[in-house]
Order: structure tokens, then C-alpha cells, then sequence
């Protein structure tokens, strides 16, 4: 086939899959240092064994569904679904956990609707949720910081050895969901690992989602209106049922942006070109739901945190964002809302 | 006039009425957590449609078509209601548990739709017949799916039998999984939902597979020229 000659400028596409999948499994890593550095290797035991099963299940129903497996293998969109899930599962969940989590993000959450790009729901957190329904005490035992040696937590997460009684605190988000008498700062005073803002020292993770975030953010691999928006969402709920630091405070707005899964779920998981909504205004207005979905989730649902519930209520109303949200086509006045017959 | 043989396929593969209708799914879904749950559930459903495909046969001929309807559904309730005392009588805990799904055997669209589509235009023997194998093909997707998510929910099976068949039943629990977390999501509404769809896709399967299987074994076509003859032969 002979390509016709066309004159400068010559601008060099960057955005194959591949290329944006590396891009954002690069962008992670400053948070997985932070959680490494926190929490210990489980962090990283869990990434690898993640990656693993999601490429062997990804694999063999790619086999299955007669696709040619190492074509799709190659794009890293599964290796990003795994290390999102294993970011947001405990550093020490047992490997079963891991293996479930992963199977049904990648068999049920992504294969099962036609594989990449097809998927309604974000794949990660379909399969953080199916575990946090199931496995509850497993999924709410997040290790004090600094504690949780290489070999006692490899033989946690193999089931061989149990570690000592009481490893498991409660997060910042759980003890302020469950306290009634204290006020804000005799809680914190109680618990010293909690940190400053984000408790058990999250805001350091957050932090560092942050940044791998705005580096994504500077690298155009998505607009400023979804993180943006959920994070905007988020702040001004808080602010609005912010009552100080009485017992029956929700926490500062500082602190909820800083804490649990706030930075990772706006930077990497409301992104998710697929599941989102397609339009920048569309892409604003998702990111405000899942902000204030988290937020209400947290203050008054039944479970500490909830950017998982929320990205998936928000997956299910896209397309009706979609609808609502179509661009003026060139020439046009009015935006045509809907589909047309015939079209 | 179908064959007994025609409506014992028809009923328990071909044309299930869980598998391929999906009708019935309320309770199809919202009671099939366990297998005792299921089975409860199945037989009174089963029983239910069998006496009422009898009971609309029999009238089928004295009932004019503008009020067919209002007359199948106050037959499918009086019976409901006869099973429902029964249970009361016989199985008052299992009762209990089904709670309001009983009552709602009448609503059950199986029912009506049998009634509507087979016993209002064959005979009576015929009718009874057709209705106690759609009950039973009904029951049997349902006692599948209670199997699935009470063995991945809990790791045992067949728990708590004495509630349908009394003292006997007592230590009739099998734990096939010792020392197992129980995947709550199963026994959850959700996992009724996954088991049906997994179910569902498994049976496509296999016809897709029988069908296949069928292709092959006939003779094929002789092929014959492609060549266009416009007189005599070419040869």
C-alpha cells in the first residue's frame, strides 16, 4: 500500500493502549512506594500474585473465547486492572482473596461483557466489592503502620502461620464511623498511628496517588473534569456537614480528601475511560456523583469507606449522563439529545 | 396433541420454564438459597401447577374466552391457597421461612402461562401431565441453584432436610468443605443472579454443542457442478 506524501508537521501518536496502560502502571508507583514503606512487603506480594492470576485467568478465557490471547495480553489493561485491585485490597489479605478478587474482576467484570472497552463497570473495583461483601473481616484488616515483618507476612497471606492477635487496627475511617462519645481529637490522641489528617498515616499514600495523578494529568492521558469533579464533590460535602471536631463530627474536609481510598479512586479509578462518562461536561458531573456518593457513603451508609459503591452507581448512570450531556454538533444550534431513528 | 414423551422434553429441557421462559423468576431467585429452600419451594409450586393445568382443562369448554382469565386465576389461588394450608399443617417451620413466596405461587407466571398456552386447549390427561413436568423442571433449575449457592455460601449441603421431611432428615447435612469462609456473596440476591446466568449459558452451551454434533453426522449434500450450464452437458 503506498502512503501518500503529506508535509510537516509530523505529530507522533502516543496513545496506543499499550502505551497509556505502561503510562498509568508508571504512574502508580509512587503510591505503591508509599504503601511499601508503610505497611511492608505484603504490599508487593500482593501486586505480583494479583498480576499473576489476572494474566493466567485473562488468559485462559481469552483461550476460551477463541481471541488470540497473547494480541490482548499485550495491552496491559489487565495488569492495570490487577495492580488497581491489589492497591486497594489489605496488604495482607490472604491469597485466596486475591484470587477471588481478581478472577471476578477479570472474568466476570470484563471478559464476560466482550473484554476490553466493553465492560460497563470498572473491572478493579467490581471485584474490590464481590470481596468486601463476602470476606468482610478479611477485607477491614489493615495492619498498624510499621509492624508486619517480610516472613510473618508472607505466612498470613499463604495461611501457613497466623500473626499474633490484634495486628489488625481499625482505620481512621472505621474508628470515626463507630465512635460516639469521643471528640476528634481525643479519638486521634488514642490512636497515635493514625497520623495527622488521613489516620493510620494514609495521607502519605494519598499524597503520593496524587502525584503519580498529576503527573498522568500532565501526560493528557485524561481531562481535569472527573477528579476534579469527585474530589470537588467531596470537599464541599464535607464542608457542609463539617461540625468540628464534636463527637459527632464526619471529619474536616483536609481529612477526607487525604484519607482511605479519596486520591487513588479520583486519579485512577473515576478516569477509567470506559466505564465513565464520555463528554468533559459528562465526565464533570460523574466525578461530582461518585464525590458525594463517597461521602455519604462514609457518613451515614453501612460500610467506613465507599469510592468502590459509589464508582459503581456512577458506572450505572453514564449512559444516562451520556444522553444528557451530547456536544452541539458543528452546525447545529441545539445539541440533539438521544437517538434518532434512522441514525 | 403432544406425546408424553414430546412433554417430558418440552418440560425439562427444551422448553424449561427456568432455563429458556425465565418465567417465575421471583421466586425462582428469591428463595433458591438453599437446597431445603428450593425443594420446599419447587414441590409446592410443582403441585400448585399440576392440579390447576387439571382444573382449567376440565372447565376448558364451559368457560367463554372474555372471562377465561379471571377464571384461571381464582382456580391457581384456591389452589395456592389449599397447598398453603398444607404447608401450614405439615411443614410449619418451612412455612415460615418461605414466608410470603407461597401466596405469591399464584402470581407465578408458569402457572397462568400454562394454563393459558396448553391445558385451555388439550385434554385433561394431557394437562396434568404437562403441568406436573413443568413443576418439576421448574423445581429441578430451582434445587440446582439452591445446590450451588448453599455449597459455595456455606460449604455444606443440604442442611436442615428435617424441616421437609421431619426427624429423619435431622443428620442428613453433608459438609463437604470443613473449615471454609462461606462466600457470602452467593447466598446474597446477587449470587442467585450469577448461578442462573452461569446456568443459563451452560445449557446454550451444550445444545449449541448437540446441535453440532447432529450437523455433523448427517450425510452431507452431494456437490454438484457450479458451473452455470446453459445447454446440454459440458463434459
Amino acid at each position: 500500500m503506498a502512503l501518500p506524501r503529506i508535509t510537516s508537521p509530523h505529530a507522533k501518536g502516543s496513545n496506543r493502549t499499550q502505551q497509556v496502560m505502561l503510562q498509568v502502571l508508571l504512574a502508580t508507583v509512587p503510591g505503591i512506594l508509599a504503601l511499601t514503606w508503610l505497611f511492608g512487603a505484603g504490599t508487593l506480594i500482593n501486586l505480583l500474585w494479583a498480576s499473576a492470576c489476572a494474566l493466567g485467568f485473562e488468559a485462559a478465557i481469552l483461550a476460551l473465547r477463541k481471541r488470540p490471547v497473547l494480541f490482548f495480553l499485550k495491552d496491559y489493561s489487565v495488569l492495570v486492572t490487577a495492580v488497581l485491585l491489589a492497591l486497594a485490597l489489605p496488604p495482607y489479605s490472604p491469597w485466596w482473596l486475591t484470587l477471588v478478587a481478581t478472577g471476578f474482576a477479570v472474568v466476570f467484570g470484563k471478559q464476560l461483557y466482550g473484554g476490553l472497552g466493553q465492560n460497563p463497570f470498572n473491572p478493579a473495583m467490581l471485584g474490590y466489592v464481590v470481596v468486601l461483601i463476602s470476606f468482610p473481616v478479611e477485607m477491614t484488616s489493615w495492619p498498624a503502620p510499621h509492624t508486619v515483618g517480610l516472613l510473618e507476612g508472607l505466612q498470613q497471606i499463604l495461611g501457613i502461620a497466623n500473626l499474633p492477635d490484634g495486628w489488625a487496627q481499625a482505620t481512621a475511617l472505621d474508628a470515626l464511623k463507630v465512635n460516639k462519645s469521643l471528640t476528634i481529637d481525643e479519638l486521634w490522641a488514642q490512636h497515635p498511628a493514625f497520623g495527622y489528617l488521613g489516620g493510620a498515616a494514609t495521607e502519605a499514600v494519598n499524597l503520593a496517588f496524587l502525584a503519580g495523578g498529576l503527573y498522568l494529568l500532565h501526560k493528557r492521558l485524561f481531562t481535569w473534569h472527573a477528579p476534579v469533579g469527585m474530589l470537588a464533590g467531596l470537599a464541599v460535602m464535607s464542608l457542609l456537614f463539617w461540625n468540628g471536631s464534636g463527637s459527632d463530627s464526619n471529619g474536616s474536609p483536609l481529612f477526607h480528601l487525604l484519607t482511605g481510598a479519596t486520591m487513588l479512586g479520583a486519579f485512577f479509578i473515576v478516569t477509567d475511560p470506559v466505564s465513565g462518562a464520555t463528554s468533559n461536561l459528562g465526565r464533570l458531573i460523574f466525578g461530582i456523583g461518585v464525590g458525594v456518593l463517597v461521602y455519604v457513603i462514609r457518613a451515614w451508609g453501612g460500610y467506613p469507606d465507599g469510592v468502590a459503591f459509589a464508582v459503581l452507581l456512577m458506572n450505572l448512570a453514564a449512559p444516562t449522563i451520556d444522553y444528557y450531556t451530547r456536544p452541539r454538533t458543528y452546525g447545529h444550534r441545539k445539541p440533539t439529545r438521544g437517538f434518532k431513528l434512522g441514525e | 396433541m403432544a406425546s408424553y414423551r414430546e412433554i417430558v422434553v418440552n418440560s425439562l429441557w427444551k422448553n424449561n420454564p427456568g432455563l429458556v421462559q425465565l418465567l417465575g423468576l421471583c421466586p425462582l431467585l428469591g428463595v433458591s438459597n438453599s437446597v431445603v429452600n428450593a425443594l420446599g419451594m419447587g414441590l409446592a409450586t410443582a403441585l400448585v401447577l399440576a392440579c390447576s393445568n387439571a382444573a382449567v382443562s376440565l372447565i376448558r369448554n364451559a368457560v367463554t374466552d372474555a372471562v377465561r382469565l379471571p377464571a384461571f386465576v381464582m382456580i391457581i389461588a384456591a389452589l395456592t391457597t389449599c397447598t398453603e394450608l398444607l404447608m401450614q399443617a405439615f411443614t410449619y417451620e418451612l412455612y415460615q421461612i418461605l414466608g410470603i413466596f407461597i401466596p405469591l405461587i399464584t402470581t407465578n407466571c408458569i402457572i397462568l402461562g400454562r394454563a393459558e398456552a396448553f391445558a385451555a386447549k388439550n385434554k385433561v390427561s394431557h394437562a396434568a401431565f404437562d403441568g406436573l413436568m413443568m413443576g418439576i423442571g421448574f423445581g429441578l433449575v430451582m434445587v440446582v441453584i439452591g445446590a450451588v449457592r448453599e455449597l459455595l455460601g456455606t460449604g455444606a449441603l443440604f442442611a436442615n432436610m428435617q424441616l421437609l421431611f421431619g426427624p429423619i432428615a435431622a443428620n442428613w447435612q453433608l459438609t463437604l468443605l470443613s473449615d471454609y469462609k462461606g462466600f457470602l456473596l452467593a447466598i446474597l440476591p446477587p449470587g442467585a443472579f450469577l448461578v442462573l446466568g452461569l446456568l443459563v449459558a451452560g445449557k446454550n452451551r451444550i445444545d449449541e454443542h448437540l446441535e453440532a454434533k447432529a450437523k455433523a453426522q448427517e450425510p452431507e449434500a452431494p456437490v454438484q457442478s457450479r458451473r452455470v450450464r446453459v445447454t446440454g452437458v459440458i463434459e
